[in-house]
């Protein structure tokens, strides 16, 4: 493990006996009690995660605006002061650099926040379309520690800890006035697990005791700290997407089911013209929900096949924890991609049969 | 971690109850510990003849499937059925509920396995 980058709470993690992996050049806790009782913390209760790893980008200058909406699939325009959206952003081609939460401050100033796995990639990607637009780009994430406290009872416990009255913090809008425990963060009221839940950004320094003092306040709320492992699960259940798996170089916003996010009236951004093509074409793969109706758990990887040929692949799979069925999502060939379509996944040495199901596999439960 | 001083084991972190040329074989409590929540498990069909090394079934945590394998070549003589219902069974006993009882092909190669206390030396540099 060496070489690897460890975020500020490493220490924290390995104190409370957290299983650690490597993810994308970091040493990152997968779970510490049991993916399954993390999984249903956060689903009932509350759970913590640390995820430090995530890059944060910062946009100044004039021409902020405008140059974030070059760069973003979705149409920032009309956001507010202190609004969030999440958004795409795509090659030339189409294909998906990143996905991405966008933080807009006011007209001149925006944070960008990007998945770990591609930092450097996407850093390098807007400097390289930074054109003539009066921006400054800063790469902050060495500088920023990030966690999470998503679930029912979130709320709850970080009232605990702030005078800032919460529910100023509307679904996908954001503070950069919160102080927890005396530290000054930004909250926004987002995340990846389909809960509602607040996202908290705050120098290196603070993290370490923001981490303890939400840990020691939910104690009583049945708040866990969470790994990665149900990070994953969570956020499939909700059918929220992740870079490598639903989207990438490779697969486009529209392919993807992300067309929501893609504002084909948007003046111009980058990917527009081969997105505008691939949906007056009609999309030839697309991705659906499955349920297995034979014995077997889907992975990431695995074929999709329809009489030994191969038209598609499973991009997630579980078990699922709350629902408790063997179900996933998979990329297939849009003649198999109808509700109640049928097709195999080859598991190993054998085949197991699946049916197209809503991906709505489980009920957001967003405070809006 | 709990070993058993009758057993022998792998560097797969598989168990072995040798008793007259056949075998149980199961996964060892570092393993289960390891893999977290056992939710999933695959075994062979019986009369499978297997070599020393080969997958022998699968056990899949929430997380990830992993294969186990067979330390010794030996013919399958039964499986146990009630870790396929019950796969959480593993975890709470994975020394009482053997994946595996097979027929030992070739003794010589039991030589290989480690004692109760080699296991336990080998396992804490494992960490």
């Amino acid at each position: 493990m060496e070489n690897l980058k460890k975020t500020v709470l490493y220490d924290a993690h390995i104190k409370q006996n957290a299983k650690i992996i490597e993810f994308a050049g970091w040493v990152m806790p997968v779970e510490y009690e049991g993916l399954t009782i993390e999984h249903d913390a956060v689903r009932n209760n509350a759970g913590l995660f640390d995820v430090s790893h995530m890059g944060e980008i910062e946009v100044t200058g004039s021409d902020s605006l405008y140059y974030v909406q070059r760069l973003i699939t979705n149409d920032a325009e009309g956001l507010e002061d202190n609004q969030v959206i999440y958004s795409l952003m795509c090659y030339h081609e189409g294909g998906v650099v990143d996905d991405l939460l966008v933080y807009k401050f006011n007209k001149e100033k925006f944070l960008l926040v990007i998945n770990a796995a591609n930092i450097e990639k996407d850093f390098e990607w807007m400097l390289l379309n930074k054109g003539n637009y009066d921006v400054s780009i800063k790469n902050i994430s060495s500088t920023i520690s990030e966690v999470a406290l998503q679930g029912p009872k979130a709320q709850e416990i970080l009232q605990g800890l702030t005078n800032y009255n919460l529910d100023n913090i509307k679904f996908f809008y954001f503070s950069d006035e919160v102080e927890i425990c005396g530290k000054k963060c930004i909250v926004s009221r987002t995340g990846y697990t389909g809960e509602d839940g607040f996202e908290i950004y705050t120098s290196n320094e603070n993290i370490e005791k923001i981490w303890n003092c939400i840990l020691n306040e939910g104690k009583d709320y049945g708040l866990k700290p969470a790994g990665l492992g149900c990070r994953d699960t969570l956020r499939f259940e909700a059918c929220l997407p992740l870079y490598g798996n639903e989207i990438s170089q490779d697969i486009t916003p529209l392919e993807a089911g992300l067309g929501y996010f893609v504002k084909l009236d948007k003046k111009d951004f980058i990917g527009k013209e081969a997105l505008i093509n691939q949906k007056r074409e009609g999309l030839k793969r697309k991705l659906v929900g499955f349920e297995m109706l034979d014995k077997g758990i889907p992975r990431h990887g695995y074929d999709v096949l329809v009489d030994d040929k191969k038209i598609g692949f499973v991009t997630t799979g579980y078990l699922s924890p709350t629902l408790k069925k063997c179900i996933g999502l998979a990329m297939v060939d849009i003649n198999y991609s109808n509700l109640g379509c049928e097709f195999n996944i080859a598991i190993r040495n054998k085949t197991a049969k699946a049916k197209v199901i809503s991906k709505k596999f489980y009920e957001k439960k967003y405070k809006k | 971690m709990m070993v058993l001083k009758e057993l022998l084991y792998s560097k797969d972190h598989e168990w072995l109850k040798v008793e007259n040329g056949k075998a149980y074989i199961g996964i060892t409590d570092y393993a289960q510990k390891s893999l977290g929540n056992i939710v999933y498990v695959e075994l062979p069909e019986i009369e499978t003849e297997l070599s020393a090394g080969d997958s022998f079934g699968v056990i899949e945590s929430v997380k990830a499937a992993s294969d186990t394998y067979i330390p010794v070549d030996g013919k399958i003589l039964e499986v146990n059925e009630e870790v396929v219902d019950d796969p959480s069974l593993i975890n709470q006993e994975p020394y009482e509920n053997w994946m595996i009882y097979i027929e030992i092909k070739d003794e010589s190669q039991l030589k290989e396995l480690m004692s109760a206390e080699e296991y336990e030396k080998y396992c804490s540099k494992e960490v």
